[in-house]
């Protein structure tokens, strides 16, 4: 039989036919036209007009087509409620068939049509079929439960249906017993996890998988529990399936944390993970995909594991492009084995794909600044690449010398010559500001500093941002360091706030002291950290437990991606217990680095190989420094040079525009101005819209600090009004926040104010200014970061749109209309916005863009 | 957990279309569509996020299978599950083709119907299913009470991959060891790493439920018995091999091999895979490969390989085939070898060799002169690794190779078998087969 005729039916006047077809008499033709009508289903027409026709076939004795007519009911009952009605009558017939696969049927059916009426005449038949005789139609009634749950978990609980389920945990048939999903509804405890590992070794093996998932929620009561858990759960790491060992390694990760780190049970545990990981490893690349993502988490928190296993990782010439080995290598990378890892990494630099051998020579330098003893044989690495002239290699090659630079100050200067050979191949803003900064930082050995800053000064304007600040600060440390050759300073104007902020430092700085500007500009810089590119240990933790799934794909807690609250229980490793006293496992220690330092950046993106620095300047913060881990994604300025110390030195902050001296170049001057303006505002208007408060931070996960807050804007001010409640049950001081540098580069305008201690149960209602003088950059993300004196907290939340929008923004239709033709063609994208819930206030509009303060990312 | 499940042609045009749960919409069939398949930029990863829906992909020939999710899923398990289904599909019509899924679409929504409800894959195992999902939709009316109730015990039951009550006249049992060599080699000849991985498939015909074991000479399990009789272990002087890992068909039991190292179970009938080991210890590399590769201007290349057989004389090697890679700019090639059939393939980019058989400690070389097109080195060619394949087949009288009786593999490692049925008739006839793929080194880079 060849069914791909039903395909290719797209006459007009069909439905009309269909529908004559299936008021057939023949039952023959009638199951070819339901046929007909699914095909065009799941082409995506419409077919809902044929909905009385389709359930009057119903009505069957032919299984097949029962099914067909099932499945159209799934698809079209929600927009038929009350047609749909009819076909209740036929479901609950069926449930009570001889037939055993037809009861399943009608049951699951039944389950999936979500139309509340229909839910109500559900709960007699599911009763009934949850004590059937038949153990197919019992497990399949027991899914049904987790389906009605879904849609009403109030009626599942009334009419009794969990303690049902508890029944069936314990049902003879390993099959139901299989926990299923529905015990996800169930609580646990210590019975019913006996239970679950019974059947562990007789259901199948997506059985399992739940089952391990399920056992991955508990939380044993003591390190006993842990291991005889742990013992019966090892066994999965012989199956065949991936899905169950990487579930049973997340298992294991999960309880090896409540054990004893001298037990013996505890190394044999370790040297059970290694295998299968290596495994996995040789299945499928999708399932090779998941399982490296994870490896990279497990060796994060474990790198015991398989530290000795570092040649698995090795890149073979088939594997795709997206295996993510590299970035493991890097992690096992150690003193022993940094010569095969810089054999390996050599050879695929020299391979043909253009982002893998990036890659590759980036991770030279990750291997130079991580294991100290190989930074030279790295660097001589590095300066082979060079010398083959592949152009994006030797510019990658570059970036990652600046790096090295920065961690092992004056000692590779000798490779200096051979870069400034390079110079003219260089086109890569990256590359090019790379070069900038060598020359600026090692300008007093650079005989012609002068006259290669000048060539790149040639093209100011063409260059990219990254490139001009890169060349501003050099500019300003050559004139430091070789005050008697250097020319005038950069007199370029430019639309861009934040060169114009660094220019206007530098300048006042070098025009009142130049003594202080050059303690500030040429201040030793701190040395960049071995690993830069670390998750940060409580997300570490969370996405630990979250081993197997999306989480630890995208490296994202699954509040990042997955809507609403269900779901979305926040995770976190056992506490180890009292009876193994053990110190701080080394990996947790350096939690958060002691405020003020700048360099313990975490950034969670996963792309490990992405910028060990970015030359952007962190906004100049007022106000006291804060743990800068806050600043979750991308790096901190750790190269600028200049303003970094400034953050140090409370002293200088940032004044208002009031304080810029009057007598300022005309173009600059002006400039600043039109900033200044966006911030001050003129407008009158009384403040817009405001979204009622809404939880940002639960308690729960800071330590018992509460903060719900909303964002505002009264007068051309914006504010954050936050709620601070205490929750747990020591009084909090020294408060203090911190953004993330964020789309619109919003930052604090003045520090967070708590003027007394805040006492337990205590709620203190604050607002901070907010200005948008902070750097603009990134995801449309607001991640913030709040500390006391017990720790540091980050959440991040998104803000309206509309506290943005300037009050005079109002412009002339006739302007509006000029200002539109004058945007070029090609920046227009057009898209339809389909299904959107225009919900009022939240959804940010569709914002046309001349009317907007600062430039909007382009979509 | 899985929310929808859509397979699409290579135009993305969707062929099947299953949804789950009500947070996938229609408009998600499209996004994927648009996103991943017609992306600008081939998409690398096989996991998606578009607009907080999260998709999984894997591509057979030309079609698509993408698995949808709003929720925090298991990814592994997703993978599974549509390697599973692909699997599944196979199994009741072959390939995987438009033509194919076309014409059995109604069955595909049958089987999606059974194998995933509400978003949690079931029992899907083939053989099961193939005894109340059958293409001829009104069998189940014939069907005896006793029938219906067999079939769903058996899909809820322990042992859901085989049914009861299968009768053959022969019993027989077949063996197919598939190893691959897998060895990087720098083009110096060092030895950067190596590692076998090797599936023993079997393909059993057994009557009712047969009770199977077992055995291999994996070093622990010699270790143990050693202690017991330790003259017998020296008796069979059979060296014992370290293996790394190795994972099972669902189907045996992993407690008891946990426990006992023992590998024991109730086999599927026909066709599947009984487990996958690897090894990185003491591997014997069964031939040795010699590239060399001189270029001669800027026109020309030539390369010669030498293979020598690195086993036992008395052991035969059968269907050789070495593959070496050859640039894209080649206009043509001359081959020239001491021993089976050469031929260059333009399609493959690769001359390929073929030898019927070659006994151990042999030789045997060939060499090419190939004809290069001037280019200006647009794309690099990639310099693949030369590979080879090559299988060892062993048949032997069951008599022979039951409990203890060694069967020597080549190369490895994988050494006693034992059969041991408890209550069923005895196998009449086993059949072993080893196959090796082999892929020695990287070609040595290009001056």
């Amino acid at each position: 039989m060849t069914d791909s005729k039903y395909f290719t039916t797209t006459k007009k006047g069909e439905i009309f036919e269909l529908k004559a077809e299936l008021n057939s008499d023949k039952k023959e033709k009638k199951k070819e036209a339901v046929k007909k009508v699914i095909a065009s289903m799941t082409v995506g027409k419409d077919v809902s007009a044929l909905f009385p026709d389709v359930v009057n076939c119903m009505q069957t004795d032919n299984l097949e087509l029962k099914k067909l007519v099932y499945l159209y009911l799934m698809n079209y009952a929600k927009s038929q409620p009350d047609m749909a009605i009819m076909a209740v009558n036929t479901f609950v017939k069926d449930c009570e068939d001889p037939n055993p696969l037809i009861r399943a049927l009608a049951v699951r059916t039944m389950g999936c049509i979500r139309v509340d009426k229909i839910t109500e005449y559900l709960c007699e038949p599911l009763r009934k079929c949850l004590k059937d005789e038949d153990p197919y139609v019992r497990k399949t009634a027991a899914v049904c439960v987790a389906k009605l749950h879904d849609i009403n978990a109030q009626l599942v609980e009334d009419q009794g249906f969990l303690d049902t389920l508890k029944d069936l945990i314990s049902d003879s048939n390993p099959m139901i017993a299989e926990s299923h999903p529905s015990s996800n509804l169930l609580d646990l405890n210590p019975q019913s996890i006996n239970k679950l590992l019974t059947a562990l070794n007789e259901c199948t093996e997506w059985g399992q998988i739940f089952i391990l998932d399920c056992l991955a929620n508990y939380t044993p009561k003591d390190d006993r529990e842990a291991q005889s858990i742990c013992e019966r759960v090892t066994p999965r790491l012989s199956h065949a399936n991936s899905a169950v060992v990487l579930s049973a390694v997340k298992v294991l990760m999960k309880f090896m944390e409540m054990l004893s780190k001298d037990l013996d049970y505890y190394g044999t545990l370790l040297k059970k993970l290694a295998p299968p990981l290596v495994t996995l490893l040789s299945a499928e690349p999708e399932l090779q995909y998941v399982a490296l993502r994870n490896i990279n988490l497990i060796v994060q928190k474990r790198p015991e594991v398989l530290k000795h296993e570092m040649k698995v990782f090795f890149v073979k010439y088939n594997d795709p492009i997206y295996l993510e080995k590299l970035d493991i290598m890097i992690r096992l990378a150690s003193q022993a084995n940094i010569a095969q890892v810089l054999a390996e990494l050599k050879e695929y630099a020299t391979e043909v794909d253009v982002d893998f051998v990036r890659k590759a020579v980036r991770a030279i330098g990750r291997c130079a600044i991580k294991v100290e003893q190989s930074a030279e044989r790295c660097v001589s690495t590095l300066l082979d690449l060079i010398q083959t002239k592949v152009n994006y290699v030797v510019q990658e090659a570059i970036v990652v010398i600046k790096d090295i630079f920065r961690k092992y100050p004056n000692k590779y200067e000798s490779v200096i010559a051979t870069l400034c050979e390079n110079l003219d191949s260089l086109d890569e803003p990256e590359a090019r500001a790379a070069m900038i900064w060598i020359v600026g930082e090692y300008a007093e050995r650079i005989d012609n500093a002068d006259e290669l800053l000048e060539s790149f000064l040639e093209g100011f304007h063409d260059e990219s941002a990254q490139v001009q600040l890169q060349l501003l600060t050099a500019i300003v440390k050559l004139f430091l360091k070789k005050p008697t050759e250097t020319q005038e300073l950069v007199q370029q104007d430019s639309d861009n706030p934040d060169l114009r902020d660094r220019g206007y430092i530098y300048w006042r700085l070098l025009s009142t002291d130049p003594v202080a500007a050059k303690e500030v500009v040429l201040a030793e810089k701190p040395l960049i950290s071995e690993e830069t590119d670390l998750i940060e240990p409580t997300l570490l933790d969370e996405l630990i437990c979250c081993i197997g799934t999306l989480a630890s794909v995208y490296h994202k807690p699954p509040s990042a991606f997955v809507e609403g609250g269900r779901g979305v229980v926040h995770k976190s490793l056992p506490p180890r217990t009292a009876s193994s006293e053990s110190t701080e496992s080394p990996e947790t220690a350096p939690a958060g680095a002691p405020p003020g330092e700048q360099l313990d950046t975490v950034p969670t993106q996963g792309d490990l190989l992405g910028d060990l620095l970015n030359l952007d300047l962190g906004p100049p913060v007022s106000g006291p420094p804060l743990a800068t881990s806050a600043v979750q994604m991308g790096a901190v300025d750790l190269l600028g040079g200049g303003l970094d110390s400034l953050i140090g030195a409370p002293s200088f902050v940032a004044p208002p525009a009031a304080a810029v001296p009057a007598n300022l170049g005309a173009p600059m001057g002006s400039g600043l101005s039109d900033l200044f303006d966006l911030t001050s505002g003129v407008g009158t208007l009384s403040g817009s819209y405001v979204a009622p408060k809404a939880v940002w931070l639960p308690a729960m996960k800071a330590k018992g600090l509460e903060i719900s807050g909303t964002f505002t804007r009264q007068a051309g001010s914006i504010s954050m009004d936050l709620q601070l409640t205490n929750k747990a049950l020591q009084v909090m001081t020294d408060f203090a926040i911190q953004f993330n540098r964020n789309s619109f580069g919003l930052a604090p305008a003045a520090p967070l104010q708590v003027h007394a201690p805040l006492s337990p149960t205590q709620t203190v209602e604050i607002s901070l200014p907010l200005s948008t003088a902070g750097t603009t950059w990134g995801p449309p993300c607001f991640q913030v970061a709040v500390k006391n004196n017990i720790d540091v907290f980050y959440f991040s939340t998104l803000y309206p749109l509309h506290i943005l929008f300037v009050e005079d923004g109002k412009m002339d239709r006739q302007m509006f209309l000029a200002t539109w033709k004058d945007i070029p063609n090609e920046n227009e994208a057009q898209f339809q916005i389909r299904d959107c819930p225009l919900n009022a206030g939240r959804a940010p509009e569709p914002c046309a863009c001349p009317c907007c303060p600062v430039p909007c990312p382009q979509p | 957990m899985i929310g929808g499940l859509f397979i699409y042609n290579h135009k993305g045009e969707v062929l099947i279309s299953r949804v789950y749960r009500d947070d996938i919409g229609r408009n998600a069939v499209d996004a994927f569509r648009v996103n991943v398949i017609h992306a600008r930029q081939q998409v690398r990863s096989p996991v998606t996020n578009i607009a907080r829906t999260s998709f999984f992909h894997v591509k057979r020939s030309n079609i698509w299978l993408a698995a949808v999710t709003k929720q925090n899923v298991n990814a592994a398990m997703v993978f599974e599950f549509l390697y599973k289904m692909c699997d599944v599909m196979a199994a009741y019509f072959g390939k995987i083709s438009e033509e194919n899924i076309k014409n059995n679409f109604v069955l595909i929504y049958e089987l999606l119907d059974e194998i995933l409800d509400f978003g949690y894959p079931q029992n899907s195992e083939t053989g099961a299913l193939k005894t109340f999902i059958t293409q001829q939709g009104i069998k189940s009316q014939h069907q005896t009470k006793e029938e219906q109730s067999q079939i769903t015990s058996q899909v809820t039951g322990q042992i859901g991959w085989r049914r009861e009550g299968i009768k053959y006249r022969r019993n027989e049992l077949f063996l197919d060891v598939l190893e691959s060599v897998n060895l990087l080699m720098s083009p110096q000849g060092q030895v950067l790493s190596a590692h076998v991985s090797g599936r023993v498939v079997m393909k059993s015909y057994l009557s009712g439920m047969p009770e199977c074991k077992f055995g291999m000479n994996d070093k622990i399990v010699i270790e143990k018995q050693g202690k017991g009789t330790a003259d017998e272990t020296s008796k069979s002087g059979k060296q014992s091999i370290a293996i790394d890992d190795c994972t099972f068909h669902q189907c045996v039991r992993l407690s008891k091999f946990d426990s006992e190292r023992s590998i024991s179970f109730i086999p599927p009938d026909g066709e599947f895979e009984l487990m996958r080991y690897r090894t990185t210890k003491d591997i014997i590399l069964p031939f040795r490969v010699i590239p060399l590769v001189r270029e001669v201007g800027r026109t020309k290349l030539e390369v010669k390989v030498v293979i020598k057989s690195n086993f036992k004389p008395s052991l035969l090697a059968q269907k050789i085939e070495v593959r070496i890679p050859t640039p894209l700019n080649t206009s043509g090639v001359q081959v020239i070898c001491m021993k089976g059939k050469a031929k260059y393939k333009a399609s493959e980019n690769a001359i390929v060799w073929k030898i019927k058989r070659m006994a151990g400690m042999k030789e045997s070389q060939i060499s090419a002169e190939i004809e290069l097109l001037p280019t200006n080195d647009k794309k690099k060619w990639a310099r693949p690794p030369i590979s080879m394949n090559f299988e060892v087949r062993q048949r032997r009288g069951l008599e022979q190779c039951v409990l203890g009786k060694t069967l020597e593999i080549l190369p490895v490692n994988l050494c006693t078998y034992h059969l041991a049925d408890d209550e069923t008739e005895t196998p009449e006839r086993s059949d072993f087969n080893s196959q090796t793929h082999f892929f020695p080194c990287r070609l040595p880079p290009r001056n």
